[in-house]
């Protein structure tokens, strides 16, 4: 007998066992179906989080670095209040910086606060307040959408303009332009001269267009004396990253005197680093989540196997009768081995079904796109046919050797 | 060549610390179309003899050739296509597959040995009509009466063309009118050259054979020509 009759012969039998009981098929079924249903959600949030991030993170741009007291690595608490008891970075030493830095297309000093902006009447309160220069343009990856950026000049002289995100324009400003509008922001008022182009939001969460940016003088004698500065630095080659991040170092150690013993009292921080991060977290996110929901596909498996072994046990006669008339070993074991995939793929499928339906109800209210992949559902099928093998292999095996003469004798 | 011959065959079980000779060295030698009965009381041996005669069992010890292949040397596999190949079973309780029609138990040995989907429902449908169930290929097996059930089975026994027919005590489980009726099939498919052995514990059946071996004890008690 070929492979090929033995398998439709075997969905025949399968069909046939799973019909004469119907409660308990639907029933055993249902332990897969709630196993692949939180497994192939939870894929799916994971999979719009990583996507979420990766999207996001590639508004910073691979070339910029920041340079900050703080690491983003830090791994401990202790590492942590460290970095909180290093020296503030000030716009004396991000002005140095500017100054000799050779390898950069860009250097801006940043400092940001949140404030309540106010225009007439209307208000919007913790707007982040970012004071820098004509630089931060280019560090920054942003554009302007209307008007004009601040530019060198102002910026030195902490003129009394601003720029400001899509998100403060349609906030306080309806039916008008905000350029040359003035907004309020604490005691002063300065006027908009340019509107960013819109960026999103970061992780669906975070805006990245409720900004003002204001020139760093103007912050510094209106609003904060002494910030502690970050500051951004836009390499001028993807390729020389590593010649630049040693340029910026040295740099740094010498505008901080540090002595050739000392440990860096700042961190050269970039998107990398910020990938890497995210990824060992996804990751241990992703074993939890992903060991936690399996367990429930694991129940499913032993209850498929539990309900194989009395499906065994109640048809032994019938094995013995197939073993009369000229089963193989081979034939009984393929027989329950696809009655047992048959229980697990219709779980899968109908587990499926269900997980694509909350998807898209979730994907409907949720501020990420969530939608159900390919290699989620590639994998539910495969997965459930896989614990149909794995949890059906048992019984079968057990079926598959028994004593064609026992078996007969068998009421 | 015999059709089938046992030498020297023994089979012992191991119940416990006890060991049971369900047969002591049995040599036996049946030609081809012969029609034989096997009696003996319940633990006599005939059991034993009739799961080794349909390679259901292999001897402890001796030789066992059927058509020509050394049976009692094959391991599971093997004797699976046996089985299939040359060996019709007909129990006492029928023992049909209660989900599938009458046509589809009888295909059972067909789907076994490969044969395709034309040629099986052909040949199964000829194995019905020879023990005149025509009309009721589509039934299962709780729609049809007894004796319809056992002549199911008898078509599923006959579909492959087997060397032989073993029939276990066929008539166990039907009344004595329904009995007759079976015994005569068995009798036309003797005329017809087939070699049929019954395993039976009534002398009245015993006598429709030709040849009644008598088992006791593990041993051929006695082996003799029915004249009629």
């Amino acid at each position: 007998m070929n492979f090929l009759t033995e398998l439709k012969e075997g969905l025949a039998i399968a069909w046939d066992a799973i019909c004469a009981n119907k409660m308990r098929s639907v029933l055993t079924t249902l332990g897969i179906v709630i196993g692949i249903v939180t497994v192939t959600l939870m894929g799916t949030a994971l999979d719009a989080m990583n996507r979420a991030f990766h999207n996001s993170i590639s508004i910073m741009g691979a070339d910029t670095l920041f340079v900050q007291r703080f690491s983003w690595m830090a791994r401990s608490q202790g590492e942590w209040h460290k970095f909180q008891k290093r020296r503030e970075i000030t716009w004396q030493q991000a002005k140095e910086v500017e100054k000799q830095m050779t390898l950069a297309r860009g250097i801006a000093p940043v400092v940001s606060m949140k404030r309540s902006v106010s225009y007439q009447d209307r208000s919007s309160s913790r707007v982040s307040i970012i004071g820098s220069t004509d630089q931060f343009l280019i560090t920054s990856g942003f554009t302007v959408d209307l008007g004009r950026f601040i530019s060198a000049m102002e910026a030195e002289a902490g003129r009394p303009v601003c720029v400001i995100g899509t998100d403060v324009a349609t906030n306080l400003f309806v039916n008008e332009s905000p350029l040359g509008k003035r907004i309020r922001i604490g005691s002063r008022s300065l006027e908009v001269i340019g509107v960013l182009t819109k960026q999103g939001k970061f992780m669906g969460i975070e805006s990245l267009d409720n900004e003002v940016i204001i020139p760093v003088q103007q912050l510094l004698t209106g609003y904060w004396r002494d910030p502690d500065f970050q500051i951004q630095v836009k390499i001028s080659d993807i390729k020389t990253l590593e010649e630049s991040k040693d340029e910026l170092r040295g740099l740094m150690r010498k505008i901080r005197r540090l002595n050739p013993g000392d440990e860096d009292d700042f961190a050269i921080n970039q998107q990398e680093q910020l990938v890497e991060m995210f990824n060992r977290v996804a990751k241990i996110i992703a074993t939890v989540g992903l060991l936690v929901t399996g367990l429930s596909l694991f129940v499913g498996g032993i209850g498929i196997m539990n309900i194989m072994f009395v499906s065994v046990a109640e048809r032994t006669r019938e094995i013995g009768v197939r073993k009369a008339i000229g089963a193989k070993r081979r034939t009984i074991l393929l027989q329950f081995l696809i009655e047992a995939a048959s229980i697990c793929l219709i779980g899968g499928l109908v587990g499926l079904a269900i997980t694509a339906l909350l998807t898209w109800i979730l994907g409907s209210f949720m501020p990420i796109p969530v939608t159900l992949s390919f290699p989620v559902m590639g994998l539910a099928i495969l997965v459930s046919l896989l614990t149909g093998v794995a949890s059906g292999f048992f019984p079968a095996w057990r079926a598959a050797r028994m004593d064609p003469v026992e078996a007969l004798r068998n009421e | 060549m015999s059709l089938i011959r046992l030498q020297n065959i023994s089979r012992r079980y191991q119940m416990g610390t006890e060991t049971i000779h369900a047969l002591r060295d049995v040599s036996l030698e049946i030609q081809r179309g012969e029609y034989v009965a096997i009696m003996g009381p319940s633990g006599s041996g005939k059991s034993t003899l009739m799961n080794l005669l349909g390679c259901l069992d292999t001897p402890t010890s001796g030789t066992y050739e059927l058509n020509g292949n050394n049976v009692s040397e094959m391991d599971d596999n093997e004797l699976a296509e046996i089985r299939n190949r040359e060996i019709g079973f007909v129990f006492q309780t029928f023992n049909l597959l209660p989900r599938s029609s009458a046509l589809r138990n009888v295909e059972l040995p067909l789907i076994y040995s490969g044969i395709d989907f034309d040629e099986r429902r052909q040949v199964a449908m000829d194995a019905l009509t020879s023990v005149g169930l025509a009309d009721r290929v589509t039934h299962k097996p709780n729609e049809l009466s007894g004796g319809q059930r056992q002549r199911v089975a008898i078509a599923r026994a006959l579909v492959n063309s087997p060397s032989i027919i073993l029939a276990d005590e066929p008539t166990g489980n039907l009344d004595s009118k329904t009995g007759v009726e079976i015994m005569a099939l068995f009798e036309d498919l003797s005329q017809k050259g087939n070699t049929v052995f019954v395993v039976t514990h009534e002398e009245e059946i015993a006598r429709h054979a030709r040849r009644i071996l008598r088992i006791r004890d593990g041993l051929i008690a006695s082996d003799e020509q029915v004249t009629k």
